[in-house]
């Protein structure tokens, strides 16, 4: 049971057992997850693992089959249309299917705030100034979701959930998008993204959750998470042949190594798994771990 | 520090109004809607009153006098029930419609901006084919204060009833593709046995028992009391205007459709769930 706090200072989001099924299927299977205030949280994991489906219950889209949700304290499916104007909410699809401009979206998206940002600001700030006057159907699929992100936060949200918000960027748009949710965290909103690149999740976030098989199967910081992976692969050119292993203690390894070559060693590298290698580990994992009592029971 | 007072939240007013002007920039900057809600009842207008303009149905009144009220009654439902329920329909499969329910914009006033903006459309709509009929087809325009009156309460509730059935409506199109595909046929199938392209009292009686079950026939009835002479009451098919039976079939209409509406809106996507 989530005890009841004051809404406007409890914690941004907490989760506790949330379950969502759809006939057999459990998209989410038991999450339990609390988000401090001014945090940037990525959620990570592969299609269908329930990332989407959290993030929309969370947004009040869908409704959950069990457990409790506090979204900035209030139950998203109960919430009265106040709790909108501290929530700003980026979808995962992009619509052009709009025949104003850009300003004229934002500017009619701050009309509905108490306290909006400066509408030229917001367009500054997401890098569409020139655009401004375009309409958004004749904006680029990064410049549409750049707009997507200034009518999410032109309402100066307390918190945003941006759901795969770069997918389809190209890699400057990617640095630019960076910036802004940089300075969104410096004004102390609070972020949830999702996101498919690890790069992003490794740069932006300030904890990430790895949910696999509706379950988070990891939540730790960036490197907490880097440094699960104990072993270090060491590798090298020996007698004409490539050499590889994998090890605890590398250190230990290269005085090894050191001894035996008197000169040169040919082709060495130490090399420490990637976040990528870490997560792929943490899905694969959970997979196995998830066919395996369907296993014993066949 | 002292703190900073809250700004007042925007009014429900405000909101409402803020959304009624993007419908309508929506509208106006949609060449198809333009073209299908101002320009097609205007071509038929024109077309079917140079073909058939000048046959006598009854009295003096030409078939083009005839026809002015059932394209006035069928504007209202083409605005109000066929294209809002497609422009819902596509808002819906666009993610407009969730887009909307994320913002503070009370739900209310986004319904209420979507009916200003087809009153707006409808009544521009219907000058333009006022006018086209008294400057080519001699039509009258409604008689005096009780004939605006008239015109008036029928005007708004077909109104009413097709923009609540629209909204309905939209929600049982699976998506926007099959929304032309079933709704035009209701419409087609209505303009013809309601008395819009054929005179209702020259179509078999169980067509015209079929089409008083519906809002289309009313309308355009109560249309006909406005804009043709008062000596064709006796042409109609009971030898009256009905103007009580009018009122009361639209309203039921009106609360069918707005219990339709309410119980079966989603925002997102059927299968979105």
């Amino acid at each position: 049971m989530l005890v009841r706090l004051d809404p406007m200072t409890a914690p941004a989001i907490r989760i506790a057992g949330l379950h969502k099924h759809y006939g057999d299927l459990h998209a989410v299977d038991g999450l339990d997850l609390e988000i401090p205030r001014g945090e940037v949280f990525a959620l990570l994991g592969p299609n269908g693992a329930g990332k989407s489906t959290t993030v929309e219950i969370l947004e009040g889209f869908r409704k959950r089959t069990s457990g409790e949700v506090e979204v900035l304290g209030l139950d998203p499916q109960r919430a009265p249309k106040s709790w909108r104007t501290r929530v700003g909410v980026m979808l995962q699809t992009t619509s052009s299917a709009t025949a104003l401009t850009a300003r004229e979206s934002v500017s009619y998206a701050a009309s509905l705030y108490p306290d909006p940002r400066d509408v030229d600001e917001t367009l500054e700030a997401v890098g569409l100034t020139e655009k401004a006057n375009a309409k958004a159907a004749t904006l680029s699929g990064g410049q549409q979701r750049r707009l997507d992100v200034a009518l999410a936060i032109v309402g100066r949200p307390e918190l945003v959930f941006l759901d795969e918000p770069t997918t389809g960027f190209d890699p400057e748009a990617r640095r630019h998008f960076w910036t802004l949710i940089e300075a969104m965290r410096g004004d102390g909103t609070t972020i949830v993204l999702t996101t498919h690149y690890l790069d992003e999740a490794d740069r932006l976030a300030d904890r990430i959750g790895i949910i696999a098989n509706g379950r988070l199967v990891a939540l730790d910081t960036p490197v907490g998470l880097r440094r699960r992976a104990a072993a270090a692969r060491i590798s090298w050119v020996e007698d004409g042949e490539e050499r590889v292993e994998e090890t605890g203690a590398p250190t230990a390894l290269l005085r090894e190594l050191l001894a035996r070559h008197p000169g040169e060693i040919e082709g060495l590298q130490v090399v420490h798994p990637s976040l990528e290698e870490v997560y792929l580990q943490l899905i694969d994992d959970a997979s196995h771990e998830a066919r395996a009592p369907e296993e014993a029971t066949s | 520090m002292t703190a900073t007072t809250a700004a007042p939240a925007p009014t429900w007013m405000s909101m409402a109004r803020s959304r009624f002007v993007v419908e309508i920039r929506e509208f106006v900057r949609s060449r198809e809607q333009m073209v299908f809600i101002f320009a097609f009842p205007m071509m038929l207008l024109l077309l079917f009153g140079s073909v058939f303009g000048d046959q006598v149905i009854s009295g003096d009144v030409t078939f083009a006098q005839y026809f002015l009220p059932g394209m006035i009654a069928s504007g209202i439902l083409n605005t109000g029930f066929q294209s809002l329920a497609m422009s819902i329909a596509i808002d819906r499969d666009e993610d407009i419609l969730k887009r909307v329910y994320a913002t503070p914009l009370p739900a209310t006033a986004f319904f209420a901006a979507k009916i200003a903006q087809v009153i707006a459309v409808t009544v521009v709509q219907l000058a333009i084919l006022i006018a086209i009929g008294v400057v080519l087809y001699d039509a009258q325009l409604p008689d005096g204060a009780e004939g605006w009156w008239i015109f008036t309460w029928v005007f708004l509730l077909g109104t009413a009833a097709s923009t609540t059935l629209g909204i309905a409506m939209s929600s049982l199109l699976r998506n926007a593709k099959a929304g032309s595909a079933v709704v035009t046929p209701i419409v087609l199938i209505l303009q013809f046995t309601s008395g819009v392209f054929l005179v209702y009292t020259q179509i078999p009686v169980f067509l015209q028992h079929f089409a008083a079950v519906f809002p289309l026939k009313w309308l355009a009835q109560g249309m006909r009391s406005v804009f043709l002479p008062e000596s064709f009451e006796a042409a109609e098919a009971s030898g009256s205007w009905q103007h009580p039976a009018t009122a009361i079939v639209l309203a039921l209409w009106v609360i069918v459709g707005l219990v339709l509406a309410v119980r079966t809106f989603r925002w997102t996507r059927h299968d979105d769930n």
